[in-house]
């Protein structure tokens, strides 16, 4: 039990460093923001499935009851991470839309021709 | 204990785009990978410790970073 627990906490200790590291290697806001909070939600995930692996294992070998609750607190920080985190991310790429932001290496803006094309309440 | 370490490392690292960032969508997005990096230390934490108070901490902590997400898109945004 205790080899599963290194091996999903060793998973996400690599996706967060991956996702911390995608921050300096991008060129602009939209591929930081891919690159930052796929590889984070996923990694931390992975941290939290180590800690409720953990306080399962701990749970069959003691059989207190102390450590039911933490696994249920633990699915529950997990299901709230992957609502809010996904929500958040995408608030913050339609609010850097919105503000004007270009893609560095963008040629044309689909979206935008798209919403003047509709009636222009973009922006 | 090191994985704690670790994430604690990622999460002071996360801090040079906040600084360094050209515009203010680099500074939120690296503000919210922050949160997400300490979400998972407090959870490293409580496991160590073994106290499911810090879990607890640890859900409160990612509903309010997700309220000052949200302002600060909103904010971006030109509508606040």
């Amino acid at each position: 039990m205790f080899l599963i627990v290194g091996i999903l906490i060793l998973i996400g200790l690599g996706f967060n460093a991956l996702g911390a590291f995608s921050l300096y290697r991008f060129p602009d806001v939209y591929t930081r923001l891919h690159g930052a909070t796929k590889c984070t939600t996923f990694g931390t995930l992975f941290t939290m499935f180590a800690v409720v692996a953990y306080s399962l294992g701990k749970l069959v070998s003691t059989g207190e009851a102390r450590f039911g609750v933490f696994i249920i607190h633990g699915a529950v920080a997990a299901l709230v991470l992957l609502i809010t985190n996904a929500t958040g991310a995408h608030a913050i790429a339609r609010a850097a839309h919105r503000s004007g932001i270009f893609p560095a290496l963008a040629v044309v803006d689909r979206l935008e021709e798209k919403e003047e094309a509709k009636g222009g309440s973009s922006r | 204990m090191f994985a704690a370490a670790f994430s604690g490392l990622l999460a002071v690292a996360v801090l040079g785009r906040l600084v360094a960032g050209p515009t203010v969508a680099d500074r939120a997005v690296a503000l919210d990978t922050m949160n997400t990096l300490v979400v998972g230390l407090m959870m490293i934490l409580a496991a160590v410790y073994d106290s499911v108070v810090m879990v607890d901490v640890a859900i409160v902590y990612a509903g309010l970073s997700f309220v000052g997400t949200m302002f600060i898109a909103r904010f971006i945004e030109g509508e606040v």
